[in-house]
């Protein structure tokens, strides 16, 4: 018989006799304790120690200077990067997100693996790529019977472009083509059935569809590109002084303290003004539409055009990611001779030694690295970080899809972490740290935490266009029928942002995984990473030294690639297609 | 259980925590990214003194030091080991250190000891020399630089790399060299004709080294790169397949080379005083001096201590080092990069 059902249990009743101003902050708590303790006060402690009243007077005017062309550096190399980085990011994503062909999981998964790659590692695999004596100049002299190298890559301007896109086009590629993928295809559809051509289908429905995803992903990936350091160290002219390679410069070799705590400063408000920026235009008109699931976008190329157009595609992807990736795994298996004999021969020949000799410790040092035990460390790192920044990053996210006054005010500053120096942060650690009640200077959870601070930012703005795309009458109509909100959440939301979570994941774990920076800073020796333990090896001269270096950077990459697969492959209960 | 049972219990279990024998002790002992040592020379340290030493290894030499200053009033370490001579000015006017005079500073030649406090100890020093490829200046037949002024000679036009004094400590110490050789007023126009002489400037050692050199496994362009005198040493050690003669060497003139020494203190509030002052003597005796050269690839200060056949055969030591008083480094290190930035790179 028909059972009545209580009024305690109507949704539209508010049962909880919490006073009004707890719900919205409830979601915030989590960051705000987190961001709070570890980076404000460890920020807001080393800028007062440089920036104090007292030692504010010796920024004179040729320090202003610096800080001023340091900032429109930063501002040029970051554009350029990031337009160049959208203009191969973009076709990509959508080439993945609408086109099935063979390979495309290894292709994805191959664009991914740049991101977790310390520096040191991907400015080696350009080296042997593109190097004064690398395969191209190598095989141009050869053809062309030339005697010095026609291409000079490492030490322009162009290396650290190139450099940039290579690293952060996954992050176009994985936050646009989430969302692409889940585009509703009958709204294109019924534009180009009212005689749109293809052209003003993407201009009128596409792009506006895809402008929170592409924003944010510019954001992220200018900002990544505007604090970069190791890229510029290693790959740029010497001279090129950006605000973070300055900021290093003042802070450690000159210990200028109030001139690397004012550009810091600057830095950080810049990342402010570029949060707020964000926020702001994506506060216009919003659009959403109920995500469709991912396969019905996919289809096989039709077309001699298309399929002439995807194949270049694919092919020019392959050859960008694959060839610097391949000359790592090559070196470390070539025995690349520093003989005393003719020197345009290289030598060469296969071994296991490089390998074999991770495994030993020859010279009993007590630093040794044992390769299993680093990678366990930093796989273990990475699911903290995963974990962490997960729970911490999702109550945000689901917050920030309805935005209130709590989150147009705590929104741009959830970016700041990014926008940091890393030598800032280390150095604030090292102060704010050391002493009780927060004595955690030497704890090797102080590594995990800074990952997290790190990733954050980017498992937050993967999470939201995401969950802002859930339109809000599914909502409504499913509390009408009964359901509490956090059935709501379960039947509703989490089916749908499901996939985003595990690329939010994803994420999360390539960020620990190659993070050097701030790693450098509170690394523990007993509790190496992977990329440290590759930047010690290449520390030192010597043929063994060199290949172990490339056989862990391969160990690397395989690790990461691994990694990415296997999330990728999880299908989380209760998310099905989508 | 009846409540004096349970108080008697638990004065029992604190008055056996409290009545435990002394674990070991833990020193902790700061040092820049480049320490090593072999397991066995510590361990016995550790046994010998019933202590437990954890290393915080802290960055390159700057950012220890800048580390070790910021925390001076809460020492994150009892001992600090790092600080070289190009720095030692800095630490010295921050007083991160306490004075130590240890009774081994009499097997320590006096060159060595820049500090008349005995504040900062000497540990060990090394030469940063420019390193040439063998096989290249015999190949083409190149007699071999002498002084720093041959390096400007048009048969060397291109074959040299250096590192931005900016961003490395092998290129500032270069720079040093040719500021104590060429003075301070004539430094600059000399820079200026290597300069002309195509010298390539990258910013870090490893770039220089692993992609620029010639004899290195990166097979680069230059066969002249600035680098450390055990370099050679280490590329004999670290060779695969074994080599039977060093592909390098060092160039050893008069000034063209500058020393770096790096010095051991103990820092200003360490709870475990007596024990830091083990370790030090530890750390100046003959044991851990011997250990240094295959793991740090430095040369001990000790005089008693032998050297590897390694270093005697393939590295080598210049015999007129250049040199400058770290109060001068510190004074002026600032106006002089900031001087080499702009007559070399712009």
């Amino acid at each position: 018989m028909f059972k009545p059902v209580p009024r305690s249990d109507s949704p539209m009743r508010n049962r909880t006799s919490l006073p009004a101003w707890v719900k919205p902050v409830l979601p915030w708590l989590g960051v705000s304790l987190f961001m709070g303790a570890f980076f404000f006060y460890p920020i807001a402690h080393i800028l007062w120690m440089g920036l104090n009243p007292a030692s504010i007077t010796s920024i004179d005017r040729s320090s202003v200077n610096l800080a001023i062309r340091s900032l429109l550096t930063s501002f040029y190399q970051a554009g350029l990067s990031t337009l160049l980085t959208l203009a191969l990011g973009l076709p990509t994503a959508f080439l993945f997100s609408h086109y099935a062909f063979k390979g495309k999981l290894f292709l994805r998964a191959l664009t991914a693996i740049p991101f977790m790659l310390p520096t040191v590692v991907v400015a080696a695999g350009f080296n042997a790529l593109l190097g004064p004596r690398g395969w191209v100049n190598l095989g141009l002299m050869d053809l062309f019977h030339l005697q010095n190298a026609p291409i000079t890559f490492v030490g322009t301007f162009g290396a650290i472009l190139m450099a940039h896109v290579f690293y952060n086009t996954t992050i176009v590629i994985r936050l646009v083509g989430n969302t692409l993928s889940r585009l509703d295809p009958r709204t294109e559809q019924a534009a180009q059935t009212l005689g749109s051509n293809p052209w003003q289908v993407l201009r009128h429905v596409t792009l506006p569809l895809l402008r929170p995803s592409i924003l944010a992903a510019s954001l992220l990936v200018f900002i990544f590109d505007f604090t970069s350091f190791g890229v510029i160290l290693l790959l740029g002219k010497p001279g090129f002084s950006t605000l973070e390679v300055e900021i290093y410069r003042q802070a450690i070799q000159m210990f200028n303290l109030p001139l690397a705590g004012l550009l810091s400063l600057i830095q950080l408000l810049c990342t402010l003004v570029f949060s707020i920026l964000y926020s702001r235009i994506l506060r216009r008109d919003p659009v959403t539409s109920a995500p469709r699931s991912a396969q019905e976008n996919i289809r096989k190329a039709q077309t001699v055009l298309q399929k002439i157009i995807l194949s270049v595609l694919v092919v020019f992807l392959l050859a960008f990611f694959l060839l610097p990736l391949i000359s790592l795994p090559v070196r470390s298996i070539t025995r690349l001779e520093a003989d005393r004999g003719a020197r345009d021969q290289v030598r060469t020949g296969f071994t296991g030694d490089y390998y074999s000799e991770l495994f030993i410790n020859r010279r009993e040092s007590l630093f040794y690295v044992p390769p299993f035990t680093a990678i366990a460390i930093s796989t273990g790192y990475a699911a903290l970080t995963v974990l962490l920044s997960l729970l911490i990053g999702f109550p945000v996210a689901s917050a920030l899809a309805r935005p209130g006054r709590m989150e147009r005010l705590l929104d741009p500053l959830l970016m700041l972490p990014l926008g940091a120096s890393a030598v800032t942060l280390g150095l604030g650690f090292i102060v704010s740290f050391n002493r009780p009640p927060l004595a955690l200077v030497n704890s090797p959870f102080l590594a995990p935490l800074a990952h997290t601070l790190i990733a954050l930012p980017f498992v937050i703005r993967s999470l939201q266009p995401a969950l802002a795309s859930i339109p809000d009458p599914l909502r409504q109509a499913a509390a009408a029928l009964g359901a509490s909100p956090v059935r709501v959440w379960a039947a509703v939301d989490w089916p749908i942002v499901g996939r985003a979570t595990l690329s939010a994941g994803v994420f999360a774990f390539t960020i620990s995984l190659g993070e050097f920076g701030a790693s450098s800073l509170v690394v523990r020796p007993e509790y190496p990473t992977m990329p440290i333990a590759i930047a010690r090896f290449l520390s030192q001269p010597g043929g063994m030294n060199y290949g172990q270096a490339m056989a862990m950077a391969t160990i690397l990459m395989l690790v990461c690639g691994l990694g990415i697969l296997l999330i990728e492959r999880l299908r989380l209960p209760g998310t099905g297609e989508f | 259980m009846k409540p004096i049972r349970m108080i008697l219990f638990l004065i029992i279990l604190i008055s056996l925590v409290a009545c435990a024998p002394a674990g070991p002790v833990t020193l902790t002992v700061m040092t820049h990214d480049s320490f090593s040592a072999s397991e066995p020379v510590i361990l016995a340290f550790e046994q010998a003194n019933n202590v437990k030493i954890m290393f915080l290894k802290s960055g390159d030499a700057g950012t220890a030091l800048n580390k070790a200053i910021l925390t001076k009033d809460a020492p994150l370490a009892d001992v600090f080991y790092g600080v070289d001579n190009t720095f030692l000015s800095r630490a010295m006017e921050a007083g991160i250190y306490e004075s130590y005079s240890s009774p081994l500073l009499a097997e320590i030649p006096a060159e060595f000891k820049l500090d008349p406090q005995d504040r900062a100890l000497p540990v060990d020093y090394g030469d940063i020399c420019i390193n040439y490829d063998r096989a290249y200046f015999s190949t083409h037949l190149l007699s071999l630089p002498v002084t720093l002024e041959d390096l400007a000679k048009p048969e060397y036009k291109g074959l040299l790399v250096v590192e931005n004094p900016a961003s490395s400590s092998p290129g500032l110490a270069f720079l040093l060299a040719t500021v104590a050789h060429f003075g301070d007023g004539g430094y600059l126009d000399y820079w200026r004709s290597l300069r002309a002489n195509d010298v390539q400037v990258v910013d870090g050692w490893e770039t220089a080294y692993y992609t620029n050199f010639s004899a290195s496994s990166g097979h680069g362009p230059q066969s002249m790169v600035v680098s450390y005198n055990t370099s050679p040493a280490a590329e004999v050690v670290y060779a695969s397949p074994p080599v039977t003669d060093a592909p390098t060497a060092s160039l050893l003139g008069p000034g063209t080379c500058f020393r770096q020494i790096e010095f051991v203190g103990i820092l200003k509030g360490s709870k475990n005083l007596e024990l830091a002052k083990k370790f030090i003597d530890f750390m100046l005796g003959q044991k851990f001096q011997e250990d240094i050269p295959l793991q740090m690839f430095m040369y001990p200060v000790n005089s008693n201590a032998h050297l590897p056949e390694e270093f005697s055969l393939y590295a080598g030591q210049a015999s007129q080092p250049a040199s400058l008083a770290p109060a001068v480094i510190a004074a002026n290190r600032e106006r002089w990069i900031a001087d080499w930035t702009e007559a070399v790179l712009h």
